[in-house]
């Protein structure tokens, strides 16, 4: 599948935004009495509000017309896409009520706040769902259409947020706290093994969808595409005939491995010893690592991904 | 609206004929002519340039098939199968992208599409296609504008490809009805779905390339006193009384 | 259900648009009949007219993306004369008076000194009965259309031998035929009705056959494709011919009524009239009759004429029924399928089959229709029987330099199977069948050519020994493209692909004016076409262009355009009338003959005429006769339609022979109607006669349709039609070979006309002919095609026509460049994958293309669609367009002269007998490309730039 920049930089900064409103969710309903640090809260919430929109305008450049995208929160009841518009919007609502409530609500710990709190991170973690289903929901797309791709938006969409919030955490406070460490840890471990998972499975799976299948015509043989329908690339062809050379999604696949997991976890772990001194810059080089990873990651996920319509095309099996 | 109607009794489709085909293009051509240039064009790109390629709802693909005496070339034409269960429906934010409760033909509303093209991503068949011109999506609308169009002869109350196709490869017709002759074409050669894996459930069937055709013709290999003889006989045959 | 959830409303009955018009197809020569709607004044939907005889309502790949032609970015503007350097593309728009003057004082000059330095050559029209009359008016011989280079081949061999062709002329009896073959058809001029026809065989279960190197389109969709060897087939039908004399499974009584099977032929002793026909005093040829056992004017009837024996003549010579020659030259072991199948790949087993299937379908499956005819004798025959064989072919067999004779052996095939124009065999389309061959001999014998006169005849015609031909006392050509010489004796169709070489060359002579019409000679229709190029651009030491003018008319911006003159922009084919005309290539089918017009459907939105009526004007200008008045006034004011309906080629007879006389209700023959084109365009733009049915069937010696066909003077005489399976004037032409007669060859050709004037075809592999050619500079033959290892042939795309398509937005989509199509095993011993570059050289040069690697051709060929590459910047397409980086021709390849032979002369590449272009003689060898060639192709030209500097 085409990788379009819009796409990737969606997912990506709204999958973070929305990690990073989940974590301070969870800070909300584990909350006690104290009032909320404002100027924190502030710097959060903004930044985790500017990744989710940066991530929702970027996802309506990918329209056509982006004009009408009020019209995608219709179809909820068959659509994963309209679904994850529809929660995108609560998510973004609630999660904004709840940012008031943490700034302006006075002391933490009331059950409205703990409720709200619950409620921005259910919401998000159904919103990162719906991002995730919108993919893995689409028979077409073998590697798509895996039970590990929704948990892995979410997970993904968690830790890469967690990262970042522990670089406010650092900015804010300079430090980290060690159990804050051994969960981002956690998180990083988590998804680079289900990442692993995902990959060793989908290169294991057979391409099942092959020309003959695909032409009903391999009762008589062999199939090969003879000439195109179009000398110059059409629209399928440009929108799923992307194609990555093996030798260069491996190595792609490696610097996924390295600056989205081993970097960030590496920083994190620095952490442990750390004095201080250093916890602003390990967890913004985590950050910083993490978001090439991502965006490497995401660019993959597409990249690497073949729709069934190319066999049509001539490619041997999808 | 994406949520699928309840089955139609009426189930309009394509029969295409794999054995007849030439793929001469013309389904393709006539195809973007009648919906082209239509209330809804279908845009062309560079179209004098380096890269001339624009948004068509049909297009002919050739196939080779098998090797050496058994081997064959298929030409394939190819668009939207107007699916009983199709995703490219459910998936539709907006519900542009609907089935038609009455015929069941498969359209998209132009009007509300976003063009975010995630039913082109639902479909596995690559019948649609965007318009990158107009930011929608495009696909086959089985000539809706033309099968019910009272100001045209009825005989033209067909999609505008089955109309122009010269080897007469493409029928037109209610698949819903088993006594429709397009259904009594399909159970007599065998029409089959494309990926019914899928089980998107193509109302348009493809209907396979004949078993070459093989007679028992008798080969009677001479001998080479027969050979050497044969000039002779076929002379003693050929000298007849023969009348002008 | 909530509103906004409901289904759109959808108008569902929205008009095609707000006008209709019915006129005939032009996006390629097939000629179907369409509807043109029209909506705010532009055109909106094309499609095809059901009631139109060519195509019963379908229309082709072609014909539906026409509305792109009619708006091609591509289409000229306005009358222009070339300003910069030739080939520069520098043009001044000029107007029409200036043009038209222009082209009169030109050739008004060359018409007062010597109007054979005019060569008026056209392409792809379809007004041959006007631009030949206008030829002749002027009174040059150099002119041709473009069957040359195209087919004349089978037009030749069709003509001679029955009165028909698979040229447009003929046509299988689709309804009824049981046993189809095709031989080398890709795409053929009746594009649509051949598609059609397939379809019905199909539906029927009819078998099909296909014989062609390559396997797509028709030949994919055929019950057997036999991948034969490139010009192999006469061998292959030699095959079959052999297996069915040998089994006797040959229709005697056919043979003998219709054919000149039983006329007796000197023995070929070296005489005079050594292999020339007997016969009696009146000129009648004689037959040996066994009912009263003397010789007899063999075209009488009841008489038993002798296909066997040998018989003493009145002068004691002895003389053989052709019949015997020909079997005894089949049945002979050089033509057993033995050696068919080493001469064509195809295993004897296949051949037998196939001879087998023959005989059962046309004898054991014959058809009886109770239809009663009467013969020429005027003998009843209760029942039409039929024999349901049925072939067509094209230019697989036509463009190799053995076309003219392997096209008569499957004619041979047809004939003694007894399946011409019976049910279910081949049908002749009226006003076929002509005599064999057609009466009219070429005009411009020498002395006849002179200033401001006519010549004496048409300039196309049909030879019938050396006294028909057009040479000098010294046997050199009179023509510039020298048809009609020793070099081509039947060029019935000349030869277009010779005249700028010829004429760039000066041999035989220099002319003044090439004016070209509807022909891309400066690119797809020319064979090496950068030698063609400097032929176009080079001028002599005086500064002078090798051939000083050219004027040519396009509708487009072609690489034609860029090398001419005085352009003199055509109309598109909705802007203009059109004929098309009985007199030219019908559209008739074989139950009735049938005309049609072209009307303008939309008004040109440039300063562009249509090409016939602009030279109708231009002939009024030259004060041509015919096209003047008495007082010396352009006798067609209104331009062509005014000339449509009221021309006269002879007394009641004009282009169009439907709704003649004052109130159209004659047929054929009749007064000028000025009511004429209303009445086709009421029509649907077309006009069908209907044959009875008494005159549908055994038309060449059918009582009720010769004499109906004489009194609409489609015939001359109501006689019957002989096929020639003997063809007598081949004998005269090697007779004047051998020494005999007056007028007899140069010494340089005599060899050659020995060796290919057969009056019975033999098989002379046309490949090997041109290595033989090749040899003369390389050694031996076997070594040249180890040098070059492949043929290599052209297809056409059923979408493009030459090349018109990628000046069409849709149609260039489907193809914009092209791949040399190769066997997957060839390929893999030549380390070559899909998509890589090759280089492909030929004896005279080398191309770079990409391959694609396939299982469905015949292994020792390469092929590649024909005429998708173009030269950068034609047909307004930007200099990167693919068709010009990566597209790719292989005219370059293709010489159009041969090498040097013994005494220095070159001939040129063509069938020696009729100078048709043998464009698939063309062999090959493949190499692949150094990694830092792999880019573009080669050769690449200056890039055009059409610059028009506005008229103010
Ligand atoms: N779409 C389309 N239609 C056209 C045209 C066009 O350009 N495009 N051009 C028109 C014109 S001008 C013409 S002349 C006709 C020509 O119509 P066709 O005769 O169909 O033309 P070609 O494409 O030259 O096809 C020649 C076929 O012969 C095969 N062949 C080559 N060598 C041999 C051989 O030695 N033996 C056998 N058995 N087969 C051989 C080739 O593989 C090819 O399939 O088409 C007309 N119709
Ligand atoms: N290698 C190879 N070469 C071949 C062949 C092959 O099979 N292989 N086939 C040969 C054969 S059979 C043929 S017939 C020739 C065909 O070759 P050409 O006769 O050159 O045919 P085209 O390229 O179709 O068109 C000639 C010109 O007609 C112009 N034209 C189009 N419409 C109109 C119009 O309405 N009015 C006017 N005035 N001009 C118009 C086009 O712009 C183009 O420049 O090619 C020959 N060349
Ligand atoms: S129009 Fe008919 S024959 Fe031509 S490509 Fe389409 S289906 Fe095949
Ligand atoms: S073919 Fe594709 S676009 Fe058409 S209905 Fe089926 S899934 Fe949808
Ligand atoms: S592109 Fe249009 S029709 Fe397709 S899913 Fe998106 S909104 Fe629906
Ligand atoms: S039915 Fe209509 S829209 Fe669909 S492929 Fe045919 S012509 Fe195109
Ligand atoms: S075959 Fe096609 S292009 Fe040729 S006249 Fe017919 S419709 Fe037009
Ligand atoms: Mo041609």
């Amino acid at each position: 599948m085409h990788p379009a920049y819009s796409v990737i930089v969606f997912t990506c900064a709204s999958g973070a935004g929305y990690g990073l409103l989940a974590w301070l969710s969870i800070a909300g309903i584990l909350s006690g009495g104290s009032a909320q640090p404002f100027a924190f809260g502030l710097a959060a919430f903004g930044l985790s509000f500017v990744l989710i929109t940066v991530g929702l305008v970027s996802s309506t450049a990918h329209l056509g017309r982006p004009e009408r995208a009020w019209r995608a929160f219709s179809q909820w009841r068959t659509s994963w896409l309209s679904r994850e518009g529809v929660m995108a919007i609560v998510a973004y609502a609630v999660g904004g009520a709840y940012a008031l409530l943490w700034m302006f609500g006075g002391a933490g710990g009331s059950t409205l706040f703990r409720a709200f709190g619950l409620l921005t991170f259910t919401s998000v973690i159904v919103t990162l769902w719906c991002t995730g289903m919108i993919y893995a929901s689409l028979p077409t797309i073998r590697a798509w259409n895996h039970w590990l791709v929704a948990p892995l938006y979410v997970g993904l969409g968690l830790m890469t947020g967690r990262v970042v919030l522990n670089s406010a955490l650092g900015f804010g406070y300079g430090a980290v706290s060690t159990n804050a460490v051994w969960l981002t840890l956690a998180l990083i471990l988590g998804a680079w093994i289900a990442k692993t998972v995902y990959w060793s499975q989908i290169d294991d799976a057979a391409r099942v969808w092959t020309i003959e299948a695909a032409t009903g015509l391999g009762s008589f043989g062999k199939v090969r595409s003879l000439d195109p329908p179009h000398t110059q690339p059409n629209f399928i062809m440009l929108e799923m005939g992307y194609d990555v050379a093996r030798k260069h999604a491996e190595r792609l696949r490696a610097a996924a491995v390295i600056t989205l997991f081993l970097v960030p976890a590496v920083c994190t772990m620095l952490l442990l010893n750390d004095g201080a001194s250093l916890t602003v810059l390990l967890t913004l080089a985590a950050v910083v690592s993490g978001g090439i990873g991502i965006g490497i990651e995401r660019w993959l996920f597409f990249a690497e991904a073949e729709h069934v319509a190319m066999v049509y095309y001539g490619r041997d099996a999808a | 609206m994406t949520t699928l109607p309840p089955p139609s009794a009426k189930k309009l489709g394509l029969v295409i004929d794999l054995d007849t085909c030439v793929g001469c293009q013309a389904c393709a051509t006539s195809c973007k002519e009648w919906n082209g240039l239509g209330a809804a064009p279908l845009s062309d790109y560079d179209v004098q340039g380096a890269d001339p390629h624009g948004t068509w709802l049909n297009r002919v693909h050739s196939y080779e098939v098998g090797e050496g005496v058994e081997g064959r070339t298929v030409h394939f034409p190819r668009s939207c199968l107007h699916c009983e269960t199709p995703a490219c429906v459910t998936v539709c934010p907006t519900g542009a992208s609907y089935k038609r409760a009455e015929d069941g033909i498969v359209l998209v509303n132009p009007d509300t599409c976003i063009g975010c093209k995630l039913c082109s991503w639902a479909c596995p068949y690559g019948a649609r296609e965007y318009d990158y011109a107009v930011g929608v999506m495009k696909k086959c609308t089985l000539c809706v504008d033309r099968i019910y169009n009272v100001t045209f002869e009825p005989e033209d109350q067909v999609p505008a490809c089955v109309r122009a196709c010269p080897t007469g490869a493409r029928h037109f017709g209610d698949l819903g009805d088993e006594t429709s002759a397009i259904s009594k074409l399909v159970a007599a050669r065998d029409g089959f779905d494309l990926l019914p894996e899928f089980g998107y459930k193509p109302v348009n069937k493809y209907l396979p390339p004949r078993p070459k055709h093989q007679t028992e013709m008798p080969v009677i290999q001479p001998s080479d006193a027969e050979a050497a003889t044969a000039a002779a006989k076929f002379f003693a045959w050929a000298d007849k009384m023969l009348s002008r | 259900m909530p509103a906004s959830l409901a289904e759109p409303a959808l108008d569902l009955s929205v008009a095609a648009g707000d006008e209709v018009k019915c006129t005939t197809c032009y996006m390629c020569a097939c000629r179907c009949g369409i509807k043109v709607h029209l909506k705010n004044g532009r055109v909106r939907y094309i499609e095809g007219n059901r009631d139109h005889p060519v195509n019963l309502g379908v229309l082709c790949g072609k014909g539906a993306a026409g509305i792109m032609q009619h708006y091609s970015p591509a289409r000229l503007t306005a009358p222009m004369k070339r300003l910069g350097p030739r080939g520069s593309g520098k043009f001044e728009e000029i107007s029409w008076d200036e043009a038209l003057s222009l082209a009169a004082e030109w050739l008004g000059e060359i018409r007062r000194t010597d109007p054979k330095k005019l060569a008026f050559f056209t392409g792809r029209d379809q007004s041959q009965a006007l631009t030949g009359w206008f030829a002749q008016q002027f009174g040059t011989p150099n002119f041709a259309a473009h069957g040359g280079f195209c087919s004349v081949n089978m037009a030749a061999a069709g003509l001679y031998t029955f009165g028909g062709s698979f040229w447009e002329f003929g046509e299988p009896d689709w309804e009824r035929t049981r046993y189809f073959m095709l031989f080398g058809v890709a795409e053929d001029h009746a594009s649509n009705p051949l598609k059609a026809a397939l379809g019905k065989l199909k539906a029927r279960g009819v078998k099909v056959v296909a014989v062609n190197p390559i396997r797509t389109g028709y030949n994919a969709i055929a019950d057997e494709w036999i991948g034969i060897r490139p010009g192999t087939d006469g061998m292959l039908v030699a095959g079959l011919i052999h297996e069915l004399l040998r089994t006797q499974h040959i229709d005697l009584d056919y043979l003998v009524r219709y054919t000149n099977a039983p006329w007796l032929v000197f023995e070929d002793d070296g005489s005079a009239d050594a292999g020339l026909i007997a016969r009696d005093g009146r000129g009648r040829p004689l037959c040996f009759d066994k009912k009263s056992n003397a010789l007899a004017d063999a075209t009488m009837p009841e008489i038993a004429p002798a296909l066997v024996g040998t018989f003493k003549l009145a002068d004691g010579r002895t003389a053989r029924p052709s019949f015997q020659l020909m079997a005894d030259r089949y049945l002979g072991a050089e033509y057993s399928p033995e050696k068919a199948e080493a001469a064509t790949g195809i295993p004897a087993a296949t051949i037998r089959r196939i001879a087998a299937e023959l005989a059962h379908a046309a004898f054991e499956q014959q058809i009886q229709l109770d239809i009663p005819w009467i013969d020429t004798h005027g003998r009843r025959h209760d029942k039409t029987i039929g024999r349901p064989v049925s072939m067509h072919a094209m230019r697989g067999i036509s463009a190799h330099s053995n076309g003219f004779q392997t096209c008569r052996l499957i004619h041979l095939l047809q004939i003694l199977l007894g399946s011409i124009d019976c049910p279910g065999g081949f049908r002749y389309k009226p006003p076929f069948p002509r005599p064999t061959p057609p009466p009219n001999r070429p005009a411009g014998k020498p002395g006849t050519v002179k200033p401001m006169t006519p010549l004496g005849g048409a300039p196309l015609g049909f030879t019938q020994g050396p006294e028909d031909l057009l040479v000098n006392a010294k046997g050199e050509p009179l023509r510039i493209d020298k048809a009609y010489s020793w070099d081509a004796p039947l060029a019935a169709h000349g030869l277009m692909h010779m005249v700028i070489t010829n004429a760039a060359n000066a041999d035989p002579y220099r002319i003044e004016t090439l004016f070209l019409y509807m022909a891309n000679m400066g690119w797809n229709s020319s064979m090496n076409i950068p030698a063609v190029l400097r032929y176009l651009t080079e001028t002599d030491a005086n500064g002078t262009y090798r051939i000083p003018r050219i004027i040519y008319s396009d509708a487009y911006a072609s690489e034609m355009v860029a090398c001419a003159d005085l352009i003199l922009p055509d109309t598109t084919y909705l802007e203009r009338w059109d004929c098309i005309s009985l007199l030219d290539r019908p559209i008739s089918d074989a139950d009735a003959p049938a005309d049609s017009i072209r009307q303008p459907v939309i008004e040109p939105d440039r300063n562009v005429r249509s090409f016939q009526t602009v030279l109708i004007d231009l002939g009024a200008r030259l004060k041509l006769p015919g096209f003047v008045d008495a007082g010396g006034a352009p006798k067609y004011p209104g331009g062509y339609p005014d000339y449509i309906v009221n021309h006269e080629r002879a007394p009641g007879i004009g282009p169009l022979a439907g709704f003649r006389g004052e109130r159209g209700t004659a047929y054929g023959k009749g007064a000028a109607n000025p009511d004429q084109l209303n009445q086709y365009i009421a029509n649907g733009a077309f006009h069908r006669h209907h044959l009875d049915d008494n005159q549908r069937f055994y038309k060449h010696a059918n009582k009720a349709y010769l004499d109906w066909a004489k009194s609409i003077g489609f015939l001359t005489t109501s006689d019957p039609i002989i096929f020639q399976l003997y063809l007598e004037p081949l004998q005269k032409f090697r007779n004047a070979a051998r020494g005999h007669g007056p007028i007899q060859p140069p010494d340089s050709h005599r060899v050659r006309i020995e060796r290919y004037f057969d009056p019975i075809p033999s098989f002379h592999c046309a490949q090997r002919r041109s290595s033989e050619a090749e040899a003369a500079v390389r050694g031996a033959a076997a070594q040249v095609e180890e040098a070059f290892p492949f043929c290599a042939i052209t297809q056409r795309p059923m979408h493009m026509y030459h090349s018109w398509g990628s000046q069409n937005a849709w149609l260039r989509q489907i193809t914009a460049e092209n791949r040399l199509y190769i066997h997957r095993t060839r390929a893999e011993k030549l380390g070559l994958q899909d998509d890589d570059w090759v280089w492909i050289t030929s004896a005279i040069g080398r191309v770079r293309g990409q391959v694609r690697l396939v299982d469905g051709v015949n292994p020792d060929t390469v092929w590649t669609w024909n005429a998708i590459g173009r030269r950068a910047g034609s047909a307004a397409l930007d200099a990167d367009a693919p068709e010009a980086t990566r597209g790719f021709l292989l005219n370059h390849l293709i010489a159009e002269l041969m090498p040097e032979r013994e005494g220095g002369y070159r001939f040129s590449n063509s069938d020696p007998i009729t100078g048709q272009a043998a464009w698939y003689d063309l062999r090959v060898a493949i190499k692949k490309c150094v990694p830092h060639e792999a880019r573009e192709t080669w050769p690449r030209f200056e890039p055009l730039r059409l610059q028009q500097t506005r008229l103010t």
